[in-house]
């Protein structure tokens, strides 16, 4: 199967595939399918990629830092957010928001997604048609606006069947949804990577089918599954579109909570400060810029620090 | 005759646990003309009667009825497509793993159907153990790679001990007992290939089968290799698949000997047994022109 079969995949999806892939491949150690020239033709755009990065990276950090250095002190972490005093008002409850529903978001995907992949890449018959039909379906709901999926979860999680209202467990299972596909891809892709070499050696010392996935396969494809993981949910924190349809968009100045009440979520606050005329809270969005990369900065290590505990495991 | 007991004392461990292979009466072994003549004379582990394998419609092994005697080293050599690692598969059903391979005839061991329906594939490949072309370690450490038959198999005593002698079994304890928490793939292509023949040990099995296992290796690994499987010997039955005539002269005690025809229609290349006897008579005193222009090195 090759990339170009699917070419509807946001790039969200593009890069947790590759980077699940990538992974794998370099604790399995498959060294032997590209050459010196490949690898350094690999490193060179890397490098390029990285560097692009970092400058774009960089240049938000410093514009952030230099509009909204007026407003940095631990104040914009703890105070909670008001519409008349910039001065004293603070992203609390949206980092809380953010907390909360990331948190959902990752307790959700992971045993769906990794589930979902571990039956398809190592179960499923891939010639039965309905086998077919969820690959192909996971495939385009990749490449679905997340817009859609904010509408879908205004229409079905807000209200509708699951009627669950405006609150940070809907936009959980919103961003849920919108994830999923990519960890499954991504997941699938870790999996794949696993050469089958490991998996005809653990059969052949006698391991059962559910052995040898639970203790070679999903062991050696677990930190390339984290970092689809990682780099999808990363993706996630900074979705404002879909939230605004399901919630996010109460002005909160109260503690959220997960069940009721309403929520707010960094990227949403920020929006919401920066549209209002005066230059106090364009400062203050400024500031909201580097809490959330602060946010992700946090969750990132969190999430890579694990990947490593895994990787350690030898 | 195989000397199969059929009395409960007198069952040895790796019978009894044969016997759990299937359960029910122990089966009727048929009395077929062997195709060696030395059968008799020593306990038949794998007896195979006209077994043919097929990959969907093509014909990969054709008709092989052939002993493989307990204790033995056999070789199994023939030109490239022979079939030689798709019967290897065979004898631990390794083949249930392609979803096209279809196994016909009868294939005993110590008397039991491998294929008979009430076998599970899983505690065939516990008694006969697989080592394969290319060293495949698992990404995991030195100790675990050795342990993790055990473990899965849910073996009881001390895992260092097991892993121990296993290591020592496969002349590969004194390189590493400093780094058994060292990953594998840290070894050289040798050594791993000498774990992977520990790990097949720890389980202990009762018959180890090896598809070319030094095709991917240098002279001296292969020689150590080879000095291994005759200490082996002496506790396991072996089955090896090798491209290498000397090796199988210098290793085995019988000696299989395959050839490919080519169906002109299809051009499907069926893997055939010319010959099968001592490794001395194979390639000393051929009984078959094909078998002679193949071990002089004529052909193939
Ligand atoms: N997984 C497979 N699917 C289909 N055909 C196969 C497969 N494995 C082997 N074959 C075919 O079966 C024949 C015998 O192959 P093999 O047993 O690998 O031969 P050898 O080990 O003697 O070189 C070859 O013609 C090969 O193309
Ligand atoms: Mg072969």
């Amino acid at each position: 199967m090759t990339d170009a079969a699917y070419p509807v995949r946001t790039e969200r999806t593009r890069l947790a595939v590759a980077g699940a892939r990538a992974t794998t491949r370099s604790i399995v150690g498959d060294s032997e399918r590209s050459g010196r020239f490949g690898n350094l033709l690999f490193v060179a755009m890397l490098l390029l990629g990285v560097g692009t990065a970092l400058v774009a990276l960089s240049a938000i950090i410093v514009w952030a830092y230099v509009t909204g250095r007026p407003l940095l002190s631990t104040d914009l972490l703890t105070n909670y957010p008001s519409t008349v005093n910039p001065r004293a008002a603070g992203y609390r409850p949206a980092i809380l928001g953010t907390v909360y529903v990331i948190s959902g978001v990752v307790a959700l995907i992971v045993p769906l997604g990794v589930g979902a992949a571990v039956y398809l890449e190592e179960y499923a018959d891939g010639t039965k048609w309905w086998n077919r039909l969820i690959e192909l379906n996971i495939q385009n709901l990749a490449g679905v606006p997340s817009i859609v999926f904010g509408i879908l979860g205004l229409a079905f999680i807000v209200r509708g069947p699951i009627s669950l209202g405006f609150v940070a467990a809907a936009g959980s299972l919103t961003l849920a949804l919108l994830v999923l596909p990519t960890v499954i891809l991504a997941s699938r892709e870790a999996i794949r990577a696993v050469p089958s070499s490991i998996r005809h050696g653990s059969l052949a010392l006698g391991a059962t089918q559910w052995q040898t996935v639970s203790r070679q396969v999903l062991p050696a494809a677990l930190p390339g599954i984290l970092t689809g993981v990682i780099l999808a949910v990363a993706r996630a924190i900074g979705e404002a579109a879909p939230l605004l349809l399901v919630g996010a968009v109460t002005f909160v100045t109260f503690d959220p909570r997960f069940f009721d009440g309403g929520y707010s979520v960094l990227p949403v606050q920020i929006f919401q400060y920066a549209g209002r005329p005066q230059e106090d809270f364009r400062i203050l969005a400024a500031a909201g810029v580097l809490v959330l990369l602060l946010v992700l900065l946090v969750i990132n290590a969190t999430a890579i620090w694990l990947r490593h505990r895994y990787e350690r495991e030898w | 005759m195989p000397s199969r007991q059929t009395t409960n004392e007198t069952l040895s461990s790796t019978d009894r646990r044969v016997a759990a292979l299937a359960p029910g009466p122990p089966v009727n072994i048929a009395t077929g003309q062997a195709a060696d003549p030395g059968a008799g004379e020593r306990e038949v582990t794998f007896r195979l009667e006209g077994v043919s394998v097929r990959y969907g419609e093509a014909l990969a092994v054709k008709d092989v009825t052939m002993d493989i005697h307990h204790k033995d080293i056999t070789a199994l050599i023939g030109p490239s497509g022979c079939g030689k690692s798709t019967l290897l598969r065979c004898l631990n059903r390794m083949n249930d793993l392609i979803p096209s391979a279809r196994v016909s005839g009868r294939l005993w061991y110590h008397g039991e159907d491998v294929y008979g329906p009430k076998v599970d594939p899983v505690q065939v490949r516990k008694l006969i153990g697989m080592v394969f072309q290319k060293p495949n370690p698992f990404p995991k450490s030195i100790y675990d790679n050795v342990a993790f038959g055990p473990r899965t198999t849910g073996m009881k005593g001390d895992m260092d001990e097991i892993v121990e002698r296993a290591l020592r079994s496969a002349a590969l304890w004194d390189e590493v007992k400093d780094r058994l928490k060292e990953n594998a793939y840290g070894m050289s292509g040798g050594q791993q290939q000498r774990l992977c023949i520990a790990r097949c040990i720890a389980t202990e099995p009762d018959v180890i089968l090896m598809d070319e296992p030094c095709s991917a290796l240098d002279p001296i690994s292969t020689a150590r290799i080879e000095d291994l499987m005759h200490e082996l010997k002496e506790q396991y039955t072996i089955v090896i698949v090798t491209h290498n005539m000397q090796q199988a002269a210098r290793v085995s005690d019988r000696t299989a000997f395959f050839t490919a025809e080519v169906d002109e229609a299809t051009d499907v290349r069926t893997g055939v047994l010319v010959e099968y006897d001592r490794t001395e008579k194979v390639f000393s005193n051929p009984g078959d022109e094909r078998t002679e222009n193949y071990v002089t090195g004529r052909f193939g």
